[in-house]
């Protein structure tokens, strides 16, 4: 095991980590933009640990085809290769590939699928995603497992379930650099809470140093999205971190972290950058918008960040969407917008204050008090009292 | 993560269109600085032993420290560099870096002129309150002269929003929204190969414009005359003449990269040059390698625009010559078979794949200092945009220590030397690579 986990405050089942890995420490809860090819979206990585970025993910896949594993290891890992001295997490490569390639075949040996590259069949295995990952070099590898959309039901989420967890043995046996890299399994079982219990407790038996929630964020509906998160937070060890796989939207990162959850990975707020839109407290800005022509306002003005200091709505606007410097600028709005949110969970928190900034949080966004009922329930169980910004109670038939 | 959650549309919460909001969180300057951005100061230092060649030092209202000359003037789309976000601006050599160059045509779409005036002008929108902007309706990589559909009452370019007549008036408007440090004369450019009676017609018409634009302009406005003339020595002249009779602080010097050869330039050169007064300075458009750049310095051009490092910089090329004085005779230039052309290596090349070595070993750029061509290599070849922000952070810095040598040069008394010498040096190496092939 190569980290260290240490809870540093709790409410109830949130709670406050030090997360200590080879190449940094980090604070929890905490959100990891997707650095797909060894680079964030025209930001220098100086300006990657000015937004505040703990860990980047790199995809495995994309870096496998180009530059390909075996050189990133030849020049001394990504770490080095992409010169950025803070922490790295690399997924497994098999979500990528079935998830971008038409013919992904899973089979008990591993992921077939056909090669970018000349079309032949290709084999993936738990083993060479392993080795792969090995190369590459990051604080955090993750397990192969077998991905299924959630949508999907009948016996194929059991078959998965169940392959995940007969690869993870296969994954530990050939991981070989246990004392630099941290390997995390995958919670699999879709919407099932059977399977998803069995998962568990087949990971936890393991012993391994984080876990993820997989399987997630697919398209499958809120109320059951953050059923699952709760159940899977409930049932992991206390001491390890727990890693929700492709979250996400602001507030899906709130209500998992009131739920005990503590990492984080999503494009979002880099792609949506590049449509011209920005994260603000609100919910979000749309800096297409023609309204925004000559608003002279900032993007957020509660925001610190180097554009809100700097640029009004109307240059930003006349920016996005044409000029490669309107996506640097909004990339990095919304990338210091986010790492603002996992500092603010992280010190809520700690100073006993998080029902306040929960509260504080959704007042933003949902002024109305129209409050999402799945967030309102998960909010129940995770004893967040969150009434004081909720709208008296009307039934939607009152408006019939 | 394919259906967004949360599309609030900000306006329609009305949240973002309170006016009481408007003064409290505006970025807009509340009180009108001096107008020390009207002023600027030139004065010529040194010539180089019998020639031309000068250099000046350029004193600008909103810059700290003067600024030395010959100088280039960092190419940008709306204000800001192409890739380089204004935050790694100051990483760029201090004050060679502080003079930018602006098209007001990249505002046709907005902010409208009023909103620029009233968040304060371009230093106030684009946060630069040290640089100076000097603006010139031809930016030579977006907005281009189209001279076929210029006529008496403007004139036509093609710009990111289509092709656009602009009127004097309507071009001076915007220079009073924008209240840059320099501004040149709109100006009626044209080809090397139109008609003498085009070409007449263009120098007839830049001069009138001049003369427009002067009534018009706004107090305190520092404008450069634009001298045109195309191919024709006798235009030249007689545009240069007109120009430097009227009330300018320098000379804008366009018409050229346009067609023609890089032979003929001389003689065009020396006839505008030949015209104007020593005292003022000399901006060029159009003129961006570092042979054409040294061309224009050894007629006596003060400042330069550089599209030229934009489009090395999209083309994934990093500038490489040697930046030595001419006593260290260093042949220094590398030498592969790949991508090379002897002052600059495409770093799309894959010679270097697993080249763990900085673009250039001595530079102190921020790309050299933190990066390795393999890495460049690499984001050039996954499509990842910051490879255009290295490269051009590199290539900017590069090419204002070639501005710098060029300047030590005249100084030393020994430009025409460091001119032959950059020149036999690139020939040497045309021909090794020739014999090796
Ligand atoms: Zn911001
Ligand atoms: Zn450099």
């Amino acid at each position: 095991m190569a980290l260290r986990f240490e809870v540093l405050g709790r409410f109830n089942r949130a709670r406050a980590a030090q997360l200590t890995l080879p190449h940094f420490v980090c604070q929890t809860p905490l959100f990891m933009p997707v650095g797909t090819q060894g680079t964030i979206k025209g930001l220098t990585t100086n300006q990657l640990e000015e937004i505040g970025c703990q860990i980047i993910l790199g995809n495995t896949y994309h870096l496998a085809l180009r530059p390909t594993s075996e050189l990133i290891d030849e020049l001394g890992g990504l770490h080095k290769f992409m010169n950025w001295p803070r922490a790295l997490l690399t997924d497994s490569g098999g979500f990528q590939m079935v998830s971008l390639l038409h013919l992904a075949d899973i089979t008990e040996k591993g992921v077939t699928f056909q090669s970018p590259v000349d079309g032949k069949p290709m084999l993936l295995t738990p083993e060479e995603s392993i080795q792969i990952q090995n190369r590459i070099g990051a604080d955090i590898i993750m397990a192969l497992d077998d991905v299924v959309k959630t949508t999907i039901t009948g016996p194929r989420i059991e078959e998965a379930m169940y392959r995940t967890l007969r690869w993870i043995d296969r994954c530990i046996a050939a991981h070989k650099r246990p004392n630099e890299q941290n390997l995390f399994g995958i919670v699999q079982g879709g919407l099932d809470p059977v399977l998803r219990d069995i998962c568990v407790r087949g990971l936890v038996d393991r012993n391994l140093p984080g876990y993820a929630i997989g399987g997630l964020a697919g398209g499958e509906d809120k109320d059951s999205f953050w059923r699952v998160v709760a159940q899977c937070t409930a049932a992991l060890p206390e001491d390890k971190p727990r890693y929700v796989m492709g979250v996400g939207y602001p507030l899906d990162i709130v209500v998992c972290s009131a739920l005990g959850a503590d990492m984080y990975d999503c494009v979002y707020p880099t792609r949506t950058a590049r449509f011209g839109t920005a994260l603000v407290p609100e919910g979000v800005l749309k800096l297409k918008h023609n309204a925004m022509v000559d608003d002279t306002r900032p993007i957020d003005p509660a925001c610190g960040c180097m554009v809100c200091k700097n640029y009004t709505r109307a240059y930003i606007h006349c920016l996005v969407t044409k000029d490669a410097m309107g996506s640097q600028l909004l990339s990095y709005h919304n990338l210091y917008y986010m790492m603002k949110l996992s500092r603010d969970l992280h010190s809520s928190i700690i100073e006993g204050r998080f029902p306040e900034f929960v509260c504080d949080f959704l007042q933003k966004m949902f002024p109305k008090g129209d409050i999402p009922e799945w967030v309102c329930n998960a909010m129940e169980v995770a004893g967040i009292d969150i009434s004081s910004c909720c709208a008296p109670f009307t039934s939607p038939q009152d408006y019939n | 993560m394919n259906i967004p959650l949360m599309e609030i549309v900000a306006l329609e919460t009305g949240f973002y269109l309170g006016h009481s909001y408007h003064n409290k969180n505006s970025l807009c300057r509340e009180q009108q600085p001096p107008g020390k951005r009207g002023s600027m100061k030139f004065a010529v230092k040194a010539w180089s032993n019998g020639g031309k060649a000068r250099t000046g030092v350029l004193y600008l209202g909103t810059c700290p420290s003067p600024l030395e000359t010959p100088a280039l003037l960092l190419s940008t789309r709306k204000g800001l560099p192409h890739f380089i976000s204004p935050d790694l601006l100051p990483s760029l050599p201090h004050p060679d870096s502080f003079l930018l160059q602006v098209s007001p045509l990249h505002f046709l779409e907005g902010p409208s002129v009023t909103t620029i005036s009233n968040i304060g002008g371009l230093h106030q929108m684009l946060r630069l309150h040290d640089y100076a902007f000097a603006a010139v309706a031809r930016d030579s990589i977006q907005c281009l002269p189209e001279s076929d559909s210029t006529n008496k009452l403007g004139a036509s370019f093609e710009t990111p929003c289509g092709r656009r007549l602009i009127k004097p008036a309507e071009y001076l408007q915007m220079i009073s929204s924008m209240r840059p440090n320099i501004w040149a004369a709109l100006a009626d450019e044209v080809p090397a190969w139109v008609s003498d009676k085009r070409n007449k017609t263009s120098v007839d018409r830049t001069i009138k414009w001049l003369d427009e634009c002067i009534e018009l302009s706004p107090q305190g406005g520092v404008v450069f005359g634009a001298v045109v003339g195309g191919s024709k020595v006798d235009e030249r002249k007689r545009c240069a003449q007109e120009i430097a009779k009227r009330n300018v602080s320098g000379f804008w010097i366009g018409g050229f990269g346009l067609g023609e050869s890089m032979l003929e330039r001389p003689a065009l050169l020396e006839a505008v040059m030949d015209s104007l007064p020593e005292e003022k300075p000399r901006l060029i458009c159009g003129l961006g390698l570092p042979e054409e750049v040294l061309q224009g310095v050894a007629t006596g051009v003060d400042l330069f625009d550089s599209s030229y490092i934009y489009n090395l910089t999209l083309g994934g090329f990093a500038l490489t010559f040697p930046l030595d004085r001419i006593e260290t005779n260093a042949s220094g230039f590398q030498s592969t078979d790949m991508g090379v052309d002897q002052t600059k290596i495409n770093l799309k090349a894959t010679v270097y794949r697993k080249d763990t070595s900085p673009i250039v070993a001595s530079c102190t750029c921020y790309t050299c200092l933190n990066h390795t061509k393999a890495y460049i290599n690499h984001l050039l070849n996954v499509h990842e945009m910051l490879a255009q922000t290295l490269l051009e952070i590199h290539n900017t810095h590069h090419y204002l220590g070639f501005f710098r040598s060029i300047r030590e040069a005249i100084k030393d008394g020994k430009f025409e030397q460091f001119r032959q010498m950059f020149i036999q040096r690139r020939r040497d190496n045309i021909a090794a690579v020739a014999v090796c092939a």
